[in-house]
């Protein structure tokens, strides 16, 4: 039972990242319909300068998360006015959009090779301080991530339902034409759907580098599927719908090793667990779990 | 080998020619029947994974070993299609890349199947170097005695690859090419354009795309064959998604649906990779090898995006055939 407890402790913590990463690509398909191949190396942008203020200038790790949601979400805006609008004025369709983003995110993620280089990194954090609650340990870097990433959900989720920001994005995704008639601000909602997304991409980059303890800019690639999983699961562009797949699916996928399931699926196989999951939910409900059938 | 070196350059070429065919299969899919198909390096995985191991572990000739590696890339053409090509375009792109994943993870833990990472000199278990290859370069020393007698000294080994290649992908081009003329073809554009409509028109719109998935995951098996000929042997991170993207990358900048720009795609992608390796003056002395390749990938990005905001429809493309809704 104690393994159990473990793998669910990993498994919150895997999945509160995958959350906060998903919430960000599930706001910005629901309101712009980009399926953003971009969003894991916005991730990498944002643990490379937390790294940057960390490592390089000394900088607290609290500080470092700081510059990390504030210059990512400034990259996310940025983009919008370089890129997406452009795009959109231009009435760029769904392959467009798709292309534009793929070769968004081969720009980016080989520019922070370049600048970086291909050496795993690690921040300044103590490795071996390890915590134990009862019949779990965690390493004080999933402590951190944890904490952060659940205090990240529960900020989204009340900025969502409370905020008229937040109400704007859910009727925008909702339905665009109906919105935009009933007053509600357009352009404003979608640059401030990227400071979202992108903030949420620099934190979870950062709390994703803490907990792999050590990283290249490759893993930004790696855990994009993972987090379109999660949007899928949750129901593709519902906000609410990405945090609760992005919880499920990294429980499920630490559960997954679990050896009282038949000796447990091999750890190497964690990620082919969640691309299974991506496919059966988009086989068997691809409106996701908590999506509404309408939407296909 | 220098930048002028015959040799360096056939190789280049060779590169092209596989990519032609892997683009062809990419062009049928996306281009024609509007598939969003982001799997297309597993196909590639698929064909030449199963030539090697039908050679080395079954004892298969070669040219049974190649036709099952075809028959296995169409078998699961068939078996990603049934389930998933009634999902909508941009479902159907995360299904496929998944998918392609999930091949990838296989080949790099099942060892004992597909050698693992290190690729397939693994295939014969420990301590022994497999090989697929012997028959293939007796094939390749009987063009090439074929085609010393034509040009002499120049026909070398890469040579010899360069013109059976692109034998191979200009036939597979004119058969392509005419199947997508001709009714059958018609159909797919009809699709890519408006599926209720060809729907409405009595044509069983399933049908057709599960018939444009598997052609262009036989001709990816056929890309994956010659990519494991030409290179003695491979592993797993020859089937990087990033090869999918460059399929793209040559299909949109020849233009999408215009089966004679894939050629002039596929070279101008062999160009700006494989070409700019020799690239051995300022300014380009200022970077590595390592930041060079970064470079290289940075560009194909910067192609890739700067086509979607100022020409979608590539160089000889049609725009309203690639601005689709």
């Amino acid at each position: 039972m104690s393994e159990l407890a473990q793998l669910s402790a990993n498994g919150l913590v895997t999945g509160s990242i995958l959350a906060i990463a998903a919430v960000g690509v599930s706001l910005v398909y629901g309101i712009l319909r980009i399926v953003n191949f971009a969003h894991g190396d916005y991730l990498v942008f944002g643990a490379y300068i937390a790294l940057v203020v960390n490592v390089s200038w000394g900088g607290h790790i609290v500080l470092a998360a700081l510059a990390a949601v504030v210059l990512t979400a400034v990259l996310a805006t940025a983009l919008e006015f370089a890129l997406w609008r452009p795009l959109r004025r231009k009435r760029a369709g769904v392959f467009s959009l798709f292309i534009a983003a793929i070769g968004l995110a081969l720009v980016l993620r080989h520019a922070i090779f370049l600048a970086a280089d291909a050496r795993p990194r690690r921040y300044e954090v103590d490795v071996f301080q390890v915590y134990e609650l009862g019949p779990i340990r965690l390493s004080q870097s999933q402590l951190v991530a944890v904490a952060i990433a659940l205090a990240a959900i529960v900020l989204v989720g009340l900025m969502l339902a409370r905020t008229g920001l937040g109400k704007a994005m859910r009727a925008l995704s909702d339905n665009r034409a109906l919105a935009a008639v009933a007053g509600i601000d357009v352009d404003r909602t979608v640059v401030l759907t990227w400071v979202v997304a992108g903030g949420l991409a620099g934190v979870a980059g950062l709390l994703q580098g803490l907990v792999l303890n050590s990283f290249t800019p490759n893993f930004g690639f790696t855990l994009l599927l993972p987090v379109f999983a999660a949007v899928v699961l949750g129901g593709i562009g519902s906000a609410y719908g990405a945090l609760v797949g992005g919880l499920v699916l990294g429980l499920v996928t630490e559960i997954s090793t679990w050896s009282a399931l038949a000796g447990g699926a091999p750890p190497v196989y964690k990620p082919v667990v969640a691309f299974s999951v991506l496919v059966l939910v988009l086989l068997l409900r691809p409106q996701g779990v908590l999506g509404k059938a309408r939407l296909l | 080998m220098t930048a002028l070196s015959l040799e360096f350059w056939a190789f280049v070429g060779v590169i092209a020619g596989i990519y032609t065919i892997l683009a062809l299969g990419l062009q049928v899919q996306f281009g024609f029947t509007g598939l969003l198909n982001f799997g297309h390096a597993a196909f590639m995985a698929v064909g030449a994974y199963t030539m090697a191991i039908l050679v080395v572990k079954a004892s298969f000739p070669l040219w049974a070993a190649s036709l099952a590696a075809i028959a296995a890339a169409i078998a699961f053409g068939l078996l990603l299609g049934l389930p998933t090509l009634r999902l909508r375009a941009d479902y159907l792109a995360i299904t496929t890349i998944a998918f392609a994943e999930i091949v990838r993870y296989v080949a790099i833990n099942e060892q004992t199947l597909t050698g693992g990472p290190v690729g397939t000199i693994a295939l014969a278990g420990p301590g022994r170097a497999a090989s697929y290859n012997a028959e293939w370069l007796d094939v390749q020393r009987t063009v090439q005695d074929w085609l010393e007698a034509v040009i002499g000294d120049h026909a070398t080994r890469d040579v010899t690859m360069l013109v059976i290649v692109w034998a191979v992908a200009l036939v597979l081009l004119v058969v392509v090419d005419a199947a997508l003329r001709s009714p059958w073809g018609r159909v797919l554009r009809s699709i890519r354009e408006d599926e209720d409509a060809a729907s409405a028109l009595g044509k069983n719109v399933f049908a057709y795309k599960l018939q444009a998935l598997a052609l262009g995951a036989a001709l990816a098996a056929v890309a994956g064959l010659f990519f494991a000929f030409q290179f003695s042997f491979f592993s797993p991170g020859d089937f990087d998604p990033l090869v999918t993207f460059f399929a793209y990358t040559i299909v949109i900048l020849g233009g999408t649906a215009r089966n004679w720009a894939l050629p002039v795609g596929a070279v101008l992608f062999g160009l700006i990779f494989a070409g700019t390796r020799f690239f051995d003056f300022t300014p380009f002395t200022l970077f590595d090898s390592a930041d060079r390749a970064y470079l290289r990938l940075i560009v194909i990005g910067l192609i890739l995006i700067g086509l979607m905001l100022f020409r979608p429809q590539g160089l000889f493309g049609k725009r309203e055939e690639m601005v689709l809704e």
